[in-house]
């Protein structure tokens, strides 16, 4: 087997790392500032967070006494490496929908899962009982969304009766979008909830709820692990919409003027993301669990049954 | 000017602590994060933990009791980092100069970089504190 930089290129660079982090940063700036907008303030500039990360990474680094070292400085870059893998399965499947590159449906969803992982480990590692409070609560906000989100997706998949994203796409490029059929326009709207919950965004925030956890996981980071967990939440706040949009809105697509059709289909979801997040309160976390298992799988396994039925 | 120095000085996270003040400036602080004033468009931002701030906002004169809790969260915060002593109390203790439960302004504790006095100072003082403190880093 021949030796080349093109895998290493894909990871770091171009749909990888580099590409979705500054992006990624870029889709923070668009929360922060449409947030401002619906408070009526102006908001800050297009390079804030840029900012923010370089400064955390020229920042003291400090390990609190009595946490475990290992684990409090291995958990961001767990969550890091999970984000960074994600988005490069996406992004090379969505160029090139036709490519023997490997990882399906299954292993973007086990990714999908290591930021939050990241979170957990980081948080109780940290010794600090706010942080250790917070790290419990996304532990059971993942049981709570990962039910209902995983029906949703597999509602694709039995439409498409393929578990690789590439054949998801080209079924949806031969045939029209997903969304025309109703079953998947319940399924999206599911798993769009879910990803907000995902993002642990406000409707959902109860691990890091700042009024009473202060920053829950992360009270105790400083510096470069805090930017690491801060890189991280960017990337995935730009990889969950696409990877909605893969399954369920036709991918995204750049020959021609399909660039602009694509930067807005993933524009739209990002607002609507914010604009959820802007105007709502935060639920207690056995209500986001009765919310999440009740009506959300409810209507998730009705997505389902509809998919069977052939609508 | 270096990319530290620029990126310091582009967002400052402040962390706001009453070492016993009657509740005048820290309602003044808060005006600056109000939409009239709007901080953000500076990248200051208020943040709950000490791990996270680069600037230690003290507000009142310092009591007996809060002293050891001001110096154990300046060693607590991750330098390069900013102190502002907020108001006329924070800067000198003010009108509790000669009570018998104060150990005295901020400065006698921990080194400050930036007094802005008033009782309470206006929120565009406070602005222009903090904007001239990190100018300094």
């Amino acid at each position: 087997m021949e030796f080349s930089l093109k895998p290493l290129l894909y990871f770091l660079v171009f749909p990888g790392f580099a590409f979705t982090a500054i992006v990624g940063l870029l889709s923070s700036w668009v929360d922060r500032k449409v947030s401002a907008k619906v408070q009526w303030r102006v908001g800050p500039p297009w390079y804030q967070n840029f900012a923010d990360i370089i400064k955390l990474l020229h920042k003291e680094i400090i390990v609190p006494q009595g946490s475990g070292f290992t684990g409090f400085l291995f958990a961001p870059l767990l969550g890091l490496a999970g984000a960074t893998l994600v988005s490069t399965i996406i992004w090379v499947i969505n160029l090139n929908p036709d490519s023997g590159f490997v990882g399906d449906l299954i292993v973007v969803l086990y990714l999908l899962a290591f930021p939050s992982l990241g979170v957990i480990i980081g948080g109780s590692a940290s010794r600090n009982p706010l942080g250790g409070l917070g790290a419990s609560r996304e532990m059971k906000l993942i049981l709570a969304y990962e039910l209902p989100f995983i029906i949703a997706v597999f509602t694709a998949v039995l439409k498409v009766g393929s578990i690789l994203l590439g054949d998801i796409i080209g079924y949806q490029q031969v045939s029209g979008i997903m969304l025309r059929h109703p079953s998947c326009i319940i399924a999206f709207l599911v798993a769009l909830i879910c990803a907000q919950a995902k993002l642990t965004l406000v409707p959902f925030d109860i691990p890091e709820a700042e009024q009473e956890l202060i920053a829950g996981p992360f009270t105790e980071y400083s510096g470069a692990p805090l930017a690491i967990f801060k890189l991280t939440r960017a990337m995935m706040l730009f990889i969950l919409p696409v990877f909605l949009i893969t399954l369920f809105w036709g991918g995204m697509n750049f020959h021609g003027w399909q660039i602009l059709a694509s930067c807005l289909k993933y524009l739209a979801i990002l607002v609507f993301i914010i604009l959820v997040k802007n105007t709502n309160p935060r639920l207690r976390i056995d209500q986001a669990m009765k919310f999440m298992w009740g009506p959300m799988t409810i209507l998730a396994i009705g997505g389902m049954i509809l998919a069977v039925v052939g609508l | 000017m270096g990319l530290k120095s620029w990126s310091l000085r582009k967002s400052p996270w402040i962390f706001h602590l009453s070492t016993g003040s009657c509740n005048n400036c820290d309602i003044e602080l808060l005006d600056c994060l109000t939409p009239k004033f709007d901080v953000e468009r500076f990248g200051i931002v208020l943040v709950g933990s000490i791990r996270h701030a680069d600037a230690l906002i003290v507000t009142g004169a310092v009591t007996r009791q809060a002293a050891p809790k001001l110096k154990y969260l300046w060693e607590q915060m991750p330098k390069p980092g900013l102190v502002v002593a907020l108001g006329t109390c924070g800067c000198s203790s003010g009108i509790f100069r000669d009570s018998y439960n104060i150990i005295g302004p901020v400065d006698k504790i921990i080194p400050v970089d930036v007094y802005v006095p008033g009782c309470p100072p206006k929120p565009e003082a406070i602005i222009s504190g903090i904007v001239k403190g990190l100018a300094k880093l």
